[in-house]
């Protein structure tokens, strides 16, 4: 028996080979996605980012079912969405954050019951499954409730159990954190590295929050008007564009401008030093290293930490891949 | 065999939703309850000014209106709501059925059902029986089969239709007036007796959109009327070819329907 290249390569969970998608608005054609090619290898956390209009959402579409390719090749968990869309939709989970997959007017544990008869999942399992989830995600209290008088964070944590249901080997979240408030987003992302942790589940996740790249992503794929502007590591992303965390400090006396913080870059010093920024990399340190380091030279009455703006990151990667 | 779980568990909860509002509930199902009794009225009224209409003497039309309504309230209660596909669009609901592992149609078929139908149903079921006991009917093995074969496949002919204009509104979002035509419009023409309308209608009515083979048809033959050249008595028999033929256009309309919609994305 020969042993092929299939035989030890796994194969990519995710693979597109020159993926073209058109859209026809009356006369016009607009191309959604241009020849896009990348794979994703099982128990990969992959971010997909990019402007509004970019071609986040059709890719996924393209990935599910949904919509068909214009030309090129699309495999999902090794299988072609369009032929296969059932066997994929039995492998993966998909969350789209503005559109609901729960049943409005039921209580939610109801869409839970639902779902896992639509998966067919043995009942024992599938109340193990639900038990656990909802135990995780602190969701007890709204079993009860109908889904439409779920809060957004709620109802968000709600889609993301209902797509973890059927303990898919891909899960897909289109724009999980968005209108969300600073604790349910911190909440759904360690409950995402969690499962992760546990089941190794594939993440591919579309974002507008920093936040979420940093904390659940291990890779970022940039799209620019439907073609990939960049592909590769969280720290690759910073080293390119420079996505710093911004420390600023107000202190209780007028202090010298703090040169030499340990991983730390001086922005600026204003008000004889009593406000200062400093820049930092969340990847090389934390926010609470700069500050006892700052700590030991002056004493801190308050301080904000900016995040990076992913519009910015995504412009600066747009201008770097359209200016080469 | 088919598992049924998954379309046994949406459809009790679906049931359980509208049964959560009685008062709602009740009031909907008394609607739908006048609408068959106004229906009733129209053709009591056309019986009140002349005996017979295209054939057909009172109890006759009687018989095509309850086989006609039992089949169309059917129909609509349970796919009904297929031509309201627009709105699943735009809610972006038929996106999360793509990523479900059940077929399309059938997902689409078991998301709703509308119980207060009931209401016009119980109006026709009632109607029937006056019509059966009114008419002299030569009852053997054969009136009673083709009696039950009537009401199904003219169920599955009115379901055919709602399939079909669910299939044409992903062509024309918004064409849910011109999909009418053929559900509501077909309803309306299967209650009539089809003598009154000219050849082309009566043609139209049979052999492209077969709403005469509802209860025209088996109305004539189960009366032993003498039948003509356009509805020979033994067309009757063919009422579940009809079903059959369709159901074929409407799998067609519903295929291309959702490959149009995977083609443009709404």
């Amino acid at each position: 028996m020969t042993v092929t290249r299939a035989d030890i390569a796994p194969t990519p969970i995710i693979e597109t080979q020159d993926l073209v998608r058109d859209f026809r608005r009356g006369a016009r054609r607009t191309r959604a996605v241009d020849h896009m090619t990348f794979a994703i290898q099982p128990g990969e956390a992959v971010g997909y980012i990019g402007a509004n209009g970019a071609g986040k959402s059709t890719t996924i579409k393209m990935l599910t079912g949904i919509l068909k390719p214009t030309s090129g090749r699309a495999r999902t968990c090794g299988l072609d969405p369009m032929r296969q869309r059932i066997e994929v939709a039995r492998q993966v989970g998909v969350v789209f954050g503005q559109r609901s997959q729960l049943w409005w007017d039921l209580p939610l544990h109801e869409s839970f019951t639902i779902l896992a008869a639509i998966h067919r999942l043995d009942p024992a399992e599938a109340q193990a499954r639900t038990a656990r989830l909802v135990d995780q995600l602190e969701m007890g209290p709204q079993l009860d409730t109908p889904v439409r008088s779920l809060s957004l964070g709620q109802r968000m944590r709600a889609e993301i159990a209902a797509a973890l249901l059927h303990s898919p080997r891909l899960l897909i979240l289109d724009e999980p954190t968005i209108g969300l408030d600073v604790l349910s987003k911190q909440r759904l992302r360690e409950f995402l590295v969690e499962e992760r942790r546990q089941r190794g589940t594939t993440l591919l996740l579309t974002t507008h929050d920093m936040g979420d790249i940093e904390r659940l992503c291990d890779r970022v794929l940039v799209v620019d008007r439907g073609r990939l502007a960049f592909d590769g590591t969280l720290q690759g992303l910073a080293a390119t564009v420079g996505a710093e965390r911004l420390l600023v400090i107000d202190l209780a006396v007028p202090t010298p401008p703090l040169e030499g913080v340990q991983r730390a870059r001086l922005v600026d010093s204003e008000s004889d030093g009593l406000r200062q920024r400093l820049a930092f990399d969340a990847t090389q340190t934390t926010a609470a290293a700069v500050l006892a380091d700052v700590s030991r030279r002056a004493e801190v009455r308050d301080l904000t930490i900016e995040e990076p703006n992913i519009e910015d990151v995504v412009r600066r990667i747009y201008a770097t891949s359209r200016g080469s | 065999m088919v598992d049924l779980t998954p379309y046994r568990a949406i459809l009790r909860s679906r049931i359980r939703a509208q049964l959560q509002y009685r008062t709602s509930f009740v009031t909907d199902i008394l609607g739908t309850v006048g609408v068959g009794l106004t229906e009733l009225a129209e053709v009591w009224v056309i019986f009140h000014n002349v005996d017979v209409l295209g054939g057909l003497d009172f109890t006759a039309a009687l018989l095509v209106f309850a086989l006609s309504n039992i089949c169309f309230s059917i129909a609509d209660m349970v796919v009904g709501h297929l031509d309201q596909l627009p709105t699943y669009i735009r809610a972006g609901t038929i996106d999360a059925f793509y990523v479900r592992p059940l077929p399309l149609l059938a997902q689409f078929m078991s998301s709703e059902i509308s119980l207060r139908r009931i209401g016009r149903l119980t109006v026709a079921i009632i109607v029937l029986a006056i019509a059966l006991a009114r008419a002299e009917i030569a009852w053997d093995t054969a009136t009673v089969v083709l009696l039950i074969l009537s009401v199904l496949s003219g169920t599955a002919i009115f379901s055919a239709l709602f399939t079909a204009a669910g299939g044409l509104q992903f062509f024309v979002v918004d064409g849910a007036e011109f999909t009418n035509a053929f559900t509501y419009g077909g309803s309306y023409a299967a209650q009539q007796p089809q003598r009154v309308f000219p050849d082309p209608l009566r043609i139209f009515w049979t052999f492209v959109v077969p709403t005469a083979f509802v209860a025209y048809l088996p109305a004539v033959a189960i009366l032993d009327l003498p039948g003509n050249v356009l509805a020979p008595t033994w067309l009757a028999w063919c009422t579940p070819l009809a079903a059959v033929f369709a159901w074929v256009v409407a799998g067609s309309c519903w295929r291309a329907g959702t490959r149009r919609y995977q083609g443009a994305g709404g």
